[in-house]
Order: C-alpha cells, then sequence, then structure tokens
C-alpha cells in the first residue's frame, strides 16, 4: 500500500551536525559494508578496480565552500534517505514496495516487490535513492532497520552503523517525534533545520548548522615584530653594538 | 533526465494508436471490410500495445510488471496501467462487437472515448506529478500530451481513408491541419513557461548553508556566505543520480532539435496534408503515410527533448546554483 500512513508518534531517524562533521568518509563505508550484507540485495558495484567505479551507496558525504577570503570555509556535507513524512517516493510507487512504516516512519523498499521502475529516484528532491546495477531494484537507506531492533547486538550497536561508527559524534540516532528525545532537545538548542523544505516532503532527518566562527577580539601580533621590537641585553647588546659599528 | 528509448517510444507510440483509436470510436472511419476492420483493430492496438511492451523494457524486473496494476489510489504510473490495461480490452471488446454485430452503440464508444483521453492523461501526469522536475510539473504538460495524441491520431485516420478508399472531406483535411498547429501551438507555448519553471529550491535551500534559508541572523554563518559551491563531490566518477538526473550532453543544440521537430512533427505533415488530403490516388496514398511517418518522427524529437532537457533538483547538490 503505497499511501502515506498516518503520521506516527515515533519517528525514528538522524541528526546531522555540519559543524563536526571533517568528510572523513567512515560513515559512507561503514553503511555499505553493513547494508551490503544485511537488509535486501547486496549493494552492487560496476567496474569496482577499474577507471570509473560506480555502485549503490545509501549515504554519501558532499562537501561545500562557503564565502570568500578569510571568511571562506568548508562544509562537509552527509545525506542520506531523509524519512519525509510526506515521502513523494511512497506515493509514487506504482506496486507498493515502497512504504512507509506506520509504526516508526521509516521508509523502505520490498525488494520483493519492486519492478526498478526508478520512478521513486526521479520523485525524490534529495538523490537519496540508487538503483541498484545488477538486482534491479532500488536501494535505499532503511535507518539499519536490522540493527536498531536487533537485541542480539550490544545496546551501543542497536544504532544505525553511520552513528555507531562516526569517529567525530558528527551523527546522532533517535526520535524525533518525542520533543523531549535527546535529538529533538539537539534540534531546538541548535536551529536544526530541514533541507529543501519548499519542497513540501518535510524531512524527519535534521541538519544542526555551522557553528558562528569566532572572530579575536584583538590582532595577535606577528612573530617578527615582536622579535624587531625587543631591544638586546647584557652581551647581545655589546654583539649588536659591535657589528652595527663594522658598519 | 536521461531520455530512456523504451520511454520515448511508449510515450510517443501509445498516444499515437490511442489518439486513433479514439478517432475510430468517434466513428471516423468506414469500414467497406471486415479485412479492413482487422486490419485496422490490428495497426491500432500493435501502437498502443507495442508503446507499452517497450515502457516495461527499461524496467529492472519486468516479469513483475504486473504489480503496478495494484496502487492505482496514489500512484499516476500505477493509474496509467490500470487504465491501459482496461483501454486494450475495451478496444478488443469494441473491435469485436464492431465485427460480428454491427456499429457498438453510441454510449460504449462514448465511454470508450473518455477512457481513451483518461489514458493519456494519466501518462502525462507520471511526469507533470514530479515536484522535483520543474519543466514538467505544470498543467500545459498533460495538454501536450493529448494534443499530440488527438493530431497524430487524426493524420493517421486521414491517411487511412486514403488506404480503405473512404473519400476524405475538406473538413476532415482542415480539421487534422488545425489540430496539428493547435498541438504545436500548446507545445511552443510549453516550450516558453518550461524555460522560466523554477522549482524553488536553491543550492542555499538544499544545504541549508546560503542566507536564503534565514539562517544566517541564528548562526552568522549567512552573512559570511550569501553563496554554496560544490567543492567535492562524493565520489570520484559519475554515480546513477547523475546520469539519470543530470542529463546534458545535447542541451547545447536544444534550439536546432525544437526547429527539426516542429518541421517534421508539425510543418511538413500540414504542407502535404494542404497538397493531398482529401484525394484517393496512390500518390495520395503515399504522401499521406509521408505525412504520418514524418510527424512521428518529428514527435519522437520533442519527446526526446522533453526528456534531455529536464533537469532535477538533486543537480543542485552537484554544484548547479539553482
Amino acid at each position: 500500500m503505497t499511501s502515506l500512513p498516518e503520521p506516527s508518534a515515533i519517528k525514528l531517524g538522524l541528526v546531522i551536525d555540519l559543524d563536526i562533521c571533517v568528510g572523513c568518509q567512515a560513515c559512507v563505508v561503514n553503511c555499505k559494508e553493513w547494508n551490503t550484507s544485511g537488509y535486501g540485495a547486496p549493494l552492487g558495484d560496476e567496474n569496482a578496480y577499474g577507471a570509473e567505479p560506480s555502485g549503490a551507496w545509501l549515504n554519501r558525504v558532499h562537501a561545500y565552500e562557503t564565502g570568500e577570503g578569510d571568511a571562506a570555509r568548508t562544509v562537509h556535507f552527509p545525506k542520506s534517505c531523509l524519512h519525509c513524512e510526506d515521502a513523494p517516493c511512497v506515493t509514487v510507487c506504482p506496486t507498493g514496495a515502497s512504504f512507509k512504516r506506520a509504526e516508526d516512519g521509516i521508509v523502505l523498499v520490498n525488494e520483493d516487490w519492486c519492478i526498478g521502475c526508478g520512478l521513486c529516484a526521479w520523485s525524490c528532491p534529495y538523490g537519496a535513492r540508487e538503483m541498484d546495477p545488477f538486482e534491479g531494484v532500488m536501494k535505499k537507506c532503511t535507518l539499519c532497520v536490522d540493527r536498531i531492533y536487533n537485541d542480539n547486538l550490544p545496546a551501543e550497536d542497536q544504532v544505525p552503523a553511520c552513528v555507531r561508527t562516526c569517529p567525530t559524534n558528527a551523527r546522532h540516532y533517535g526520535d524525533l517525534g518525542d520533543p523531549n528525545s535527546e535529538v529533538s532537545l539537539m534540534v531546538a538548542a541548535r536551529s536544526g533545520f530541514d533541507l529543501m523544505p519548499e519542497q513540501g516532503t518535510k524531512p524527519v532527518n535534521k541538519y544542526l548548522p555551522p557553528r558562528p566562527r569566532r572572530t579575536p577580539t584583538e590582532q595577535p601580533m606577528s612573530l617578527v615584530a615582536m622579535a624587531d621590537a625587543e631591544t638586546p641585553k647584557g652581551f647581545w647588546k655589546w654583539v649588536d653594538t659591535t657589528l652595527e659599528k663594522l658598519g | 533526465m536521461r531520455p530512456a528509448w523504451s520511454i520515448i517510444f511508449f510515450t510517443s507510440s501509445s498516444g499515437l494508436g490511442l489518439g486513433l483509436a479514439g478517432w475510430i470510436v468517434l466513428g471516423l472511419l468506414d469500414f467497406a471490410s471486415k479485412a479492413q476492420l482487422v486490419g485496422i483493430a490490428i495497426f491500432a492496438l500493435a501502437l498502443i500495445g507495442g508503446g507499452l511492451i517497450s515502457s516495461t523494457l527499461h524496467l529492472g524486473h519486468p516479469e513483475r510488471a504486473w504489480r503496478a496494476l495494484s496502487q492505482w489510489r496514489s500512484s499516476w504510473l500505477s493509474r496509467e496501467g490500470v487504465l491501459a490495461f482496461i483501454v486494450v480490452d475495451a478496444l478488443l471488446v469494441w473491435f469485436a462487437y464492431a465485427y460480428l454485430v454491427g456499429t457498438p452503440p453510441l454510449w460504449a464508444s462514448v465511454i470508450l472515448l473518455v477512457l481513451i483521453l483518461a489514458t493519456v492523461y494519466a501518462t502525462s501526469m507520471i511526469y507533470a506529478s514530479l515536484k522535483t522536475v520543474a519543466r514538467w510539473h505544470h498543467p500545459l504538460t498533460p495538454l501536450c500530451y493529448v494534443m499530440f495524441a488527438a493530431a497524430g491520431g487524426l493524420l493517421a485516420a486521414l491517411w487511412l481513408m486514403a488506404v480503405i478508399g473512404q473519400p476524405a472531406s475538406m473538413a476532415m483535411g482542415q480539421s487534422v491541419m488545425l489540430l496539428m498547429a493547435a498541438a504545436w501551438g500548446v507545445k511552443l507555448a510549453w516550450w516558453r513557461v518550461a524555460a522560466n519553471a523554477a522549482s524553488g529550491s536553491s543550492i542555499a535551500s538544499a544545504t541549508g548553508l546560503g542566507s536564503a534559508t534565514g539562517l544566517g541572523s541564528e548562526t552568522g554563518l549567512g552573512s559570511e556566505t550569501g553563496e554554496v559551491r560544490s567543492l567535492m563531490p562524493p565520489h570520484t566518477s559519475e554515480n546513477y543520480l547523475q546520469n539519470e538526473m543530470g542529463f546534458v550532453v545535447a542541451r547545447k543544440h536544444a534550439q536546432k532539435l525544437r526547429a527539426m521537430a516542429i518541421l517534421l512533427g508539425g510543418v511538413l505533415p500540414v504542407a502535404i496534408v494542404w497538397f493531398a488530403g482529401g484525394t484517393i490516388t496512390p500518390q495520395s496514398q503515399a504522401a499521406l503515410a509521408l505525412a504520418l511517418g514524418s510527424h512521428i518522427a518529428g514527435v519522437f524529437v520533442e519527446r526526446w527533448l522533453f526528456f534531455a532537457e529536464a533537469k532535477h533538483v538533486v543537480t543542485l547538490y552537484y554544484g548547479d546554483a539553482h
């Protein structure tokens, strides 16, 4: 059934901190590693060791640059499925393979029903879906549904692979439907925002903006100027004046 | 967007076949013999069915295509599938009735005509409903599809009249020319609208890093930035998204291709109908066949441009400014 369910009370999703991410790509790699052997078909790679490798990935990290000169800064920008409340990828699906779970809002693809028409990828403004080059089915972030509810794993591992692996703690997982959850409090405190709100998809995942740059209150003195300003004493004063006399 | 041949063939062939079927159902063709009826039924159904079969060729799993009939409540692609399925079956019944009994009752033909129009509309809405492709997301998109089906279908009917030796009235030829001009008129208007179509999104809203989102006042970042540039793509070579959504190869030739589409799809067919319409000679049969072939080629170019020129908002993440 590809009609969207009533908005769920529990909205599981990610909060990504653009201030912290260093673009190390560890989340990208761990996502691929977990999901190529987890939910559904493996994530194929074409020409993996050739000049132009390409394949299906569920999480990709872009890098952007803003501002000019001293004001310029680099922002690393991880992007995966945002598990939208008004997910267009669900309603366009002709087969019912693309669906949003009523209980926690996770958007998934039933790969046994997917005909590989690609329309869901066309309907997603974020580029969160990629067709597997070998299996002919649509792949997307599952929010590691096979980890987060998996009681065989230790409690600290029951989070999405990308969150678990992030060495800088730039990725957070939780219930964004609960205003008092850690992730919701973080979003409130840091003015978390939606990507492309004008597309009307109501994404569950939120992004935290880079913190404002700290501008120094006074100009630091240059080392050369500090050295020049110093007047030599004792032995060095004698050396200095003697050398001056030599012309 | 990547112009897949299977989809271009599907939309143009099924559109033409459905248009022709619509005029047949309206009783435009007088079949002199049952052989003619069968031949023309096969021709129309082959155009429609060929297109539908072609549309399954680009699927990752064509064997599961039947599942696409299930989600008509939310999906235009599913609605198109369901309607096409019903129309093909209803046309078979209509032709069978015409073969066995005689002219089908008017109410049946009217219902069939409405279903045919709905199918063409549903085909166009697969694309027009996508908010992510600003050029398509417009009410003129369905009108283009319906007009080309009607104009192409009537031209095909005029050619078939010459083939079966049915004299075509002056009004018939004039209608073809008028409808053809109207269809390309709508298309010209569509191109004008499409040129200015904006998604409302920008690299600033896509990343939240520009001043456009109002983040600037909150974080102090907007005042520093105002402009966001892609520094590095997330991979070393092109990926599925770029292949699928960022097709740019022939955008630079768009003007030439548009002229070619209008010339082949509209001007040449109208000129031929002007000179050859309404007469039943071997020469006019050949000329009208040429007019139809030229129109099909023109619509093919038009449909190729429809996809090739369209840009998806995801390209913003890959460095497009707006």
